[in-house]
């Protein structure tokens, strides 16, 4: 059964930027210099207040994980199961959400409102998905 | 309030192809008999059927999403239209009906077929269901946000809602229970559903996980199969056989912001809006509905709705069904009488319109509803939902 792997996401003129910084260690999200809104997934004008000229702008990396999932079911011949879908919010801003994996994270630790950090896994030299990891609490 | 144009709607007829897991035909095949089982059943023949429509027309999707296209569809029926669409996005599964509502109302066309074809089980034989993306290289759209964290199939997305509403509401695996345990007692008093076999609570936890908190029992069942509808003018209503299924109202609207991982309260999905909606163009409430054929592709999804129209307060779903005696037949609100999607099969919204509207012709039988006088037919889950409200 040739040919399945983990899909990768395309570079589009839009997305590209954010792997591409995911990729060189930094967690970055498209921000409204004008209302101090990030912008995620990225869109070419602010959806608050309309304006374009959107900046990137760096964030911490930590959050909260908002929600989670247990994945038991391979959906593609090899993928190796089980592994932790979490949805992840993140410290800058209510709402700004990054569905990612849980790593380094045993399941009976996994709990909503659990802090967590981001680490990178690299994937090729131009993307990296980023991932979190539970932080240590009050650091 | 002035007449919602949709009242100039009526479904005239219904109409299924076989139903079944592995029937290896082909998805052109079933829509055809569908569609002329709607046909005669509408007292109409081919050559009065003016317009059609469907979801979602050719597009790429998994295997046996998608179903034929209308072109081919109206060339294997040999008819011609004054109007057709098909398409992908809008209020739900159910978008090409409420379409046709307004198409017959602004007389555009008298008589509309719409249909929905899926060959998932079919498709589905030799490799077992994979993924959405498997097999893909590169990821566009919104999927790229997704898939490369192996989150490939709306299990992975609605668990994440489900498991934040359990956390603020308390809402426990055995009230999603309550909703695969009642669709299967109703899917043993329907002949055409695909699991009819008593399913106990001891049997739901034994269940493998598919993604936590959703097991086996929670996802809906791939099937081959096709519905089809004929939306009419109410103005046909007299020359039809059978008394007609009338649109009270629809519910087309979508909030901020439709994407699945930043919509704002995901303890809610676009069902809410829709639901709002749909309300707002009715003078009937959520005590008149005599049965609700609510989309429960997962489970949870027909949680969501409950809370969105109405039939309970926010975040209070999980006590509603709990035991199942509350929406169960001869409860207060018969709920997916057919056996809904997890015991009838993944007709993909279609099948709780096709029962919705036998409920209220009054021809359902051992499972019938007494005495049926209004439905509500939501479909769809995350940012995805529209809703109909109908009356005989
Ligand atoms: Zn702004």
């Amino acid at each position: 059964m040739a040919g399945f792997f983990r899909p990768l996401p395309a570079l589009e003129p839009l997305t590209a930027p954010f792997w591409r910084a995911c990729r060189a260690g930094r967690l970055e999200f498209l921000h409204c210099p004008r209302c101090s809104y990030f912008v995620h997934p990225p869109r070419p004008i602010c959806p608050r207040c309309r304006q374009g000229e959107l900046e990137r702008r760096a964030v911490s990396g930590r959050g909260v994980l908002y929600s989670y999932t247990v994945n038991h079911k391979a959906w593609y011949p090899g993928q190796e199961v089980p592994y932790v879908i979490g949805l992840v919010e993140l410290a800058e801003q209510e709402g700004l959400r990054l569905t990612t994996n849980i790593v380094n994270c045993p399941p009976e630790r996994l709990r909503i409102g659990l802090p967590v950090r981001v680490v990178f896994e690299v994937l090729n030299d131009e993307v990296a998905l980023p991932l979190f990891e539970p932080a240590e609490e009050g650091r | 309030m002035t007449e919602p144009l949709e009242r100039r709607a009526i479904l005239s007829g219904v109409g299924q192809s076989a139903i079944g897991r592995r029937l290896f035909r082909d998805d052109l095949d079933l829509t055809c008999e569908a569609a002329l089982r709607a046909i005669a059943d509408a007292g109409l023949r081919p050559d009065d059927i003016d317009g059609i429509a469907a979801y979602p027309g050719p597009v790429q999707g998994g295997p046996g999403f998608s179903g034929p296209g209308i072109y081919e569809v109206q060339d294997a029926l040999g008819i011609e239209v004054r109007w057709h669409l098909s398409g992908l996005e809008g209020p739900g599964q159910i978008m090409p009906v409420i379409a046709a509502c307004f198409a017959v109302a602004a007389g555009l066309a008298r008589h509309v077929l719409v249909y929905r074809t899926v060959t998932e089980s079919t498709a589905a034989a030799d490799t077992g269901r994979r993924g959405i993306g498997a097999g893909s290289a590169e990821i566009r759209g919104f999927g790229a946000f997704l898939i490369p964290f192996g989150a490939m199939s709306a299990a992975n997305w609605l668990a994440l809602y489900a498991r934040r509403h359990m956390h603020e509401y308390g809402t426990k695996r055995e009230h999603l229970a309550a909703i695969a345990l009642t669709d299967r007692r109703h899917a043993a008093l329907n002949p055409a559903a695909v699991y009819r076999e008593p399913l106990t609570m001891e049997d739901y936890f034994a269940a493998r996980m598919v993604s936590d908190p959703f097991c086996l029992y929670d996802c809906d069942v791939p099937v081959d199969g096709s519905t089809a509808v004929v939306v009419s003018t109410a103005d046909a209503a007299g020359d039809l056989p059978h008394p007609p299924v009338r649109v009270n109202a629809v519910g087309t609207a979508l909030g901020k912001r439709p994407v699945w991982d930043q919509w704002p309260d995901i303890t809610t999905m676009a069902a809410r809006d829709a639901a709002r909606h749909m309300w707002s163009r009715t003078e009937l409430r959520p005590a008149d509905v005599d049965t609700a054929q609510l989309y429960d592709g997962f489970s949870f999804l027909t949680l969501v709705w409950l809370e969105a129209l109405g039939f309970c307060g926010k975040g209070e779903s999980g006590p509603f069904v709990e035991g199942g005696s509350r929406i169960a037949l001869g409860g207060e609100l018969p709920l997916n009488t057919w056996g809904g999607q997890l015991s009838g099969g993944r007709l993909h919204g279609f099948g709780f319109l096709a029962e919705a509207c036998r409920q209220l012709r009054g021809e359902c039988g051992e499972r019938q509803v007494p005495d049926c006088e209004v439905a509500v037919v939501g479909v769809g889950g995350g940012p995805v939902g529209g809703c109909m409200l109908l009356t005989r």
